[in-house]
């Protein structure tokens, strides 16, 4: 209960905090401090959580159970790494006069509001709720996607609004539905909303109206998570934005926006599977998976734009775990899971190395970058080895994952197994032969005013390496009971 | 009296926000848009100050006071300073092919019908048959969306929408429950409020108003 309260609380205090104090020199350390609050609140969370089972608090309406557990502590600590990485990004950036004074202000306390929401979506056990929360995550994250004011940022955080604002609204009336079959058992009122409630029932829910409902928010929380064809705000957003928000937004809300999927599918799936039905919710996601994996593959060689580049990468990794989860069964989404951990956090790791490497060379295109170990070996190194981890090279955590992925596809759906092989390797190539000349070569990097922060980068890629060396038994045992939850 | 009446009232004003909606597609002056979001949010008021009277549901009086606030007065209010200080109340937006518009809205709309059948035929309320009409007035709000080039007339898309859905809540369930229907609201109210800033910034930056400036970006 209090850490629920400290959990949630912390974000919304350090906003308006934060919209107080204004841009003055400490303003970047109480944002860290804040998430580091935050953070704190989430572990004392995840420990009791694993000692005592799951949470219901404030009327049922928050919980926490194995499966947001660990998406709760995932968001919370690169939310953390994140701020402790804009620190100096943000000071270089007002040092190179991108970004006033006032949208120092708007930046750290629309990070924290960002980090609110997100934890809101994740803990919230009502669906409407969680609508509320994805929604306002968007309406926070415009801000900051437009903070330089530039005409492309303007211009990406234009098409990032209406898109996402339609698409949510499709996952609105996908609510609605979903609350009207459940009134039909549960009766009227808020706990019908509730996902524990719907959960215990969802073998008599109706069925057509959940796979009518389920193709709406499959459609709206899809256009979040960047599955194709929904997925053009994206690149946009992603390279127009501020580097730690680039971080967050793929490395957190793309997973995010995928757990509101997961919730939805499961309820759908369940009340379909009652009636003998197919799994239509995990057949939908399987192929949206498998065509968000392809599609990103392709457009990766096309890429001049560093940050364009790995936002495919993302929308490439979130189709995979689509895929995975579509798939089901105790090993896909126990892969699944571990996926959504390690590209979240080799993902943000890259994002950190390739926002210092643009603030040394002073462009993000990547033919202008060149020779980054010569200069500076730490974003050098941190760079290539957050490359070789992302692209699935053993014994990176993502090896692990994409392994267990790929041999549940052999067994499960042999047709997939080659397309998913192919999409990858077309994905090494794009990106290894471009990230390569970067690293190597010639250097046209320079001085940075601030030292860089670069222990986010290596303290993400050693966990990363960790989890692809040797896992904790009890973060196994956490996964499974995860991935027994989604079924 | 009520009884008798109240459900075919709420279908001819269902008919009326359609209608609306129709208006709204076509017509190209920016003042009288929002005259017509306005009054679509006053008709969705009167249906579901209606459904609360007829059904005994007595939290969609709230809910109708909250439409009433928000989409009658507060955001055509501040659509209209929006426009007048940005000197484009009598702008006429040059729309090319009214008539196929029309007409692809139409198709939506028999779509909308088609695939609202079988829900409806679940659901238990009196408003059950204006389900299909919601989603068709959601479906048409997003094609304006999508057919307009000006900022604002997209950013009323996107408020016409919320009504739809607003509608589609009241018809199939009575409304959502208090607690959501106030935060997507808030959403709303606060989505409107970024875009109007938004709106300056575009102005300021672009010295127009014309999204079509806004296309640089795209795969090379």
């Amino acid at each position: 209960m209090v850490e629920m309260i400290v959990l949630l609380g912390s974000p919304l205090l350090g906003a308006v905090v934060l919209a107080l104090y204004g841009h003055r020199e400490r303003a970047g350390d109480i944002n860290a401090a804040f998430s580091g609050l935050t953070f704190f609140a989430a572990a004392a969370l995840t420990t009791r959580v694993i000692e005592h089972g799951p949470l219901r608090v404030l009327q049922q309406q928050l919980f926490v159970d194995s499966l947001n557990v660990f998406l709760v502590t995932l968001t919370a600590f690169v939310a953390m790494t994140t701020a402790l990485f804009s620190r100096p990004y943000m000071r270089i950036e007002r040092d190179h006069g991108r970004v006033s004074a006032a949208g120092l202000r708007l930046y750290h306390s629309m990070y924290q509001l960002f980090s609110f929401t997100m934890l809101l979506v994740l803990t919230t056990n009502n669906l409407g709720i969680m609508w509320v929360a994805m929604e306002a995550a968007t309406l926070t994250t415009v801000l900051l996607v437009a903070l330089y004011r530039t005409h492309a940022s303007l211009e990406a955080a234009w098409k990032y609004f209406i898109l996402c604002g339609v698409g949510i609204a499709q996952a609105l009336f996908g609510t609605i539905l979903m609350y009207f079959a459940a009134e039909k058992v549960l009766g009227p009122g808020v706990n019908s909303l509730l996902w524990t409630h719907l959960d215990a029932v969802k073998g008599s829910l109706e069925p057509t109206v959940m796979s009518i409902a389920f193709v709406f928010l499959l459609v709206g929380y899809g256009t979040k998570v960047g599955l194709v064809p929904l997925h053009n705000w994206l690149p946009d957003a992603h390279a127009e934005g501020p580097t730690p928000v680039s971080a967050v937004l793929s490395g957190l809300l793309l997973n995010v926006a995928l757990y509101a999927l997961i919730r939805c599918k499961v309820i759908t799936d369940g009340s379909l599977l009652q009636m003998g039905s197919k799994p239509f919710a995990s057949l939908l996601m399987m192929g949206f998976g498998l065509l968000s994996v392809v599609v990103a593959a392709f457009f990766l060689s096309r890429q001049r734009d560093i940050k364009r580049m790995f936002a495919y990468s993302s929308i490439e990794h979130m189709g995979l775990v689509t895929f995975a989860f579509g798939m089901g069964g105790p090993v896909a989404s126990f892969a699944g899971l571990l996926h959504m951990t390690v590209h979240s956090l080799t993902k943000s790791a890259i994002f950190f190395a390739v926002g210092h490497a643009a603030q040394k060379t002073g462009t993000q295109l990547m033919e202008n970058i060149r020779g980054l170990i010569r200069v500076s070996p730490t974003v050098g190194w941190g760079l290539m080895l957050g490359t070789v981890a992302i692209l699935g090279m053993p014994p990176f955590g993502v090896f692990a994952s994409e392994f267990l992925i790929l041999t549940q596809a052999i067994a499960l759906h042999p047709w997939a197994a080659p397309i998913l092989l192919g999409a990858l390797g077309v994905a090494f190539a794009a990106i290894f032969g471009k990230v390569q000349p970067m690293v190597f070569g010639d250097t046209t990097a320079r001085r940075l005013p601030h030292p860089p922060a670069l222990v986010p980068v290596f303290a993400h890629l050693a966990i990363v390496l960790l989890l692809g060396l040797y896992m904790p038994p009890y973060l196994a045992d956490w996964y499974r009971q995860a991935a027994r939850l989604i079924g | 009296m009520l009884e008798h009446y109240g459900p075919q009232l709420i279908n001819l004003f269902a008919a009326v926000l359609l209608l609306l909606a129709f208006a709204m597609l076509a017509q190209r002056r920016m003042l009288s848009l929002i005259n017509l979001f306005a009054a679509q949010g006053f008709v969705l008021f009167l249906t579901t100050s209606l459904v609360g009277a007829v059904t005994g549901q007595h939290h969609l009086y709230w809910s109708a006071l909250l439409t009433l606030a928000l989409k009658v007065l507060l955001l055509p209010w501040i659509l209209h300073r929006l426009i007048r200080r940005l000197k484009v109340k009598w702008d006429v937006e040059t729309l090319i092919n009214i008539p196929t518009t029309m007409l692809v809205g139409i198709v939506l709309v028999v779509l909308a019908f088609n695939l609202a059948l079988p829900i409806s035929a679940l659901a238990g309320t009196v408003t059950r048959s204006t389900l299909g009409i919601a989603l068709a007035s959601v479906l048409l709000s997003f094609l304006m969306m999508i057919t307009r080039s000006k900022a604002i007339p997209q950013v009323i898309g996107f408020l016409a929408m919320e009504n739809g859905l607003f509608f589609a809540a009241t018809g199939a369930v009575y409304g959502m429950p208090m607690v959501v229907e106030l935060g997507v609201a808030l959403d709303v109210l606060v989505g409107a409020l970024i875009l109007g800033i938004f709106i300056f910034e575009i102005r300021e930056r672009f010295d127009s108003l014309d999204t079509r400036h806004l296309e640089k970006l795209k795969e090379h």
